[in-house]
């Protein structure tokens, strides 16, 4: 196997895993902090997406495009926090799995009879449409800006939730709200903010995979699951957990379906390999997540003590 | 003494409700809509599997969401020894409910290492890796599922009738029903109960509760076995959909939209979700938004579920 095909699935993997993280940040601190289960995560990732197509497209620029996403999908966040969400804090998970689904429904037919069922075009900028090439090695520009764009947005998320003071009064909040509270944080305006955040987060991961994907109705629920995984798998809560957990899943899935199926061509006969292989590499995050659960089963990083 | 966990068995209302349901098939007759009889079929079927998760989640506090893989192994089963040759359901059923059972232990007895959110997503795990197992086997026609000839036989009973197979289903989901009574009413029944309300001080009095756990997941993993027996043989085909995590999904909404805890929670859910379901298909495309409407008015206004709705003046948890 050339070296160049490895470096290109690990450059892969990477943005997976980086674009996973921006969904599973915010899943994890409206989890961790607001002990919420939010299904309709995912419908907020399909909004920015969405949003970020109807703006490209009246205004030209992609930038503009991502902008208004985010702005949009905040606003978005924002008012579903304030009308339902914050009513569902205090009742059990099964409530909010209810609620939120019920929500899931909603945005999709929504989104459904604004723009319709067919797919719709989220075109990247032509400047990055083509490949990059550096000392012979080829890669796609745009998925590199994407990279660049996900690494960034990490660190400042990073450095907000560790050394900030408001990274402080959320994290306080994961790992025991009542005390946060009585020590005078103010949850119910921190709750807001973490979920425009979250929102925010989810705009920006829409909208640069919007030309990447496809941009349709029910396109947040498959991510949402694979957010959960990651945030199981790095320990909910943990916004730490929450970037391990999405470099390793995003570097597995896209290794494994990459070079498992080679492999196997190496170690079994064909036919077997035929089977196997793309099946063992779609079941490999959740191997990984069987596996981490069976020895910590709080995840990774816990952030609860 | 009162005793509060006992679930009653009221003769009348239940006698009145049977009696109906076993006069359903005549009256879609009657009226010239047999195909009713098949959809009233499913639905009693879709009530069986809610039920078996309704025993988890509302009585052990297990909310798995993996209740997908146990309906799709007995489905697979039931496929699989029918392409075999076997005809007979006395054989089919059967072993569609072993095969269920026989998954949901080694499934449980990982996933009951974990609590709470983290059993959510492990039991989604595993039915994940059963889906893609199910869907890379050329054998078990992999995103194409498999085609059954015809129904099975079971002995004197036609099931290849529409109507035979309704009362078949409508007598197995309550002997379901009355089953799952029984066990609650009984020690087994209350200790998974106690477990559910505080398991710790069930520990501490002496009980083993991972052992009542996994046998409760056991059995409710062989029940859905059996609920997927049944929608094979109805239906004549089986997908990998069966077996996806938006099916473990729909079944626990119908579980929550019903009343976890209620005996007859799984029973309403299911027949609520499908009816409005098969009602609002035909009014409009956009039927799922109403769906949504209708399930979030009911978080809101009927914490409790349906079954709250209907006996709420009723003790309970």
């Amino acid at each position: 196997m050339p070296p160049t095909l490895i470096a290109e699935q690990l450059l892969n993997g990477l943005q997976l895993g980086l674009m996973l993280f921006l969904l599973a940040a915010g899943l994890t601190l409206v989890f961790g902090i607001m002990d919420m289960i939010n299904l309709a995560h995912g419908s907020l990732y399909m909004v920015g997406a969405y949003l970020a197509a109807a703006v490209t497209e009246a205004s030209g620029s992609f930038l503009l495009g991502i902008a208004g996403a985010i702005v949009g999908t905040a606003l978005v966040g924002v008012a579903l926090e304030v009308a339902l969400l914050r009513r569902l804090y205090r009742r059990s998970h099964l409530s909010q799995v209810l609620a939120t689904f019920a929500v899931i429904l909603i945005a999709n037919e929504i989104v459904r009879m604004i723009w319709g069922s067919q797919p719709i075009l989220l075109n990247m900028p032509a400047a990055l449409s083509g490949p990059l090439e550096v000392g012979g090695f080829r890669y796609p520009a745009y998925r590199l800006v994407v990279i660049g764009a996900g690494l960034a947005i990490a660190l400042l998320l990073y450095l907000l939730v560790t050394r900030s003071r408001a990274g402080m009064w959320v994290r306080a909040g994961a790992s025991d709200r009542e005390m946060a509270e009585v020590m005078g944080v103010d949850t119910r305006t921190l709750f807001t903010l973490v979920f425009a955040i979250g929102a925010a987060l989810c705009a920006v991961a829409g909208a640069l995979l919007g030309p990447l994907l496809a941009v349709q109705v029910g396109m947040g629920e498959n991510i949402l699951i694979l957010a959960f995984v990651v945030i199981t798998i790095g320990g909910i809560g943990s916004i730490r957990g929450a970037l391990v957990g999405a470099l390793l899943v995003g570097l597995i899935d896209t290794a494994g379906r990459a070079f498992l199926p080679f492999l196997f061509r190496q170690m079994f006969p064909a036919v077997v390999a035929a089977e196997a292989g793309p099946a063992v590499a779609s079941m490999l995050i959740y191997m990984l997540m069987a596996a981490v659960l069976f020895f910590r089963p709080t995840g990774l990083f816990p952030a609860r003590g | 003494m009162r005793d509060t966990l006992r679930i009653p068995l009221e003769p009348w209302p239940t006698l009145a409700v049977v009696a109906g349901l076993a006069l359903l098939p005549a009256v879609a007759l009657a009226v010239g809509q047999p195909f009713y009889v098949v959809f009233a079929t499913r639905v009693l079927i879709y009530a069986l599997i809610a039920t078996s998760l309704n025993l988890l989640i509302g009585y052990v506090g297990l909310v798995s969401f993996g209740h997908a893989a146990f309906v799709g192994a007995g489905a697979y089963t039931v496929a699989v020894l029918m392409m075999a040759g076997v005809g007979s359901a006395w054989l089919l059923w059967p072993a569609a409910i072993v095969v269920a059972a026989l998954l949901a232990l080694p499934i449980g007895a990982i996933s009951l290492r974990t609590r709470g959110v983290y059993f959510i997503m492990i039991t989604l795990a595993f039915a994940q890796m059963v889906y893609y197992l199910v869907v890379s086997l050329r054998v078990l026609g992999s995103d194409d599922g498999l085609t059954l000839g015809a129904r099975p036989s079971l002995g004197v009973v036609a099931l290849d009738r529409d109507t035979s197979f309704y009362y078949v289903a409508l007598a197995i989901l309550l002997a379901a029903l009355l089953g799952m009574r029984a066990l609650l009413n009984a020690p087994f029944g209350r200790a998974l109960q106690g477990i559910r309300d505080n398991e710790i001080r069930m520990e501490a009095i002496g009980f083993p509760t991972y052992r009542l756990k996994l046998l409760a997941f056991v059995i409710a993993g062989a029940a859905a076995g059996l609920g997927g027996g049944l929608l094979a043989s109805l239906n004549g085909l089986v997908g990998p959909n069966l077996l996806h995590w938006p099916e473990s999904g729909v079944l626990m909404i119908m579980v929550i939209l019903g009343g976890t805890g209620r005996l007859l929670g799984g029973v309403l859910g299911a027949a609520a979700l499908l009816i409005a379901q098969e009602a609002l298909a035909g009014q409009t495309i956009h039927w799922p938004l109403a769906i949504g409407v209708v399930l979030l008015a009911v978080v809101l206004f009927a914490p409790r579920g349906l079954s709250g709705l209907i006996r709420r003046g009723s003790a309970g948890p």
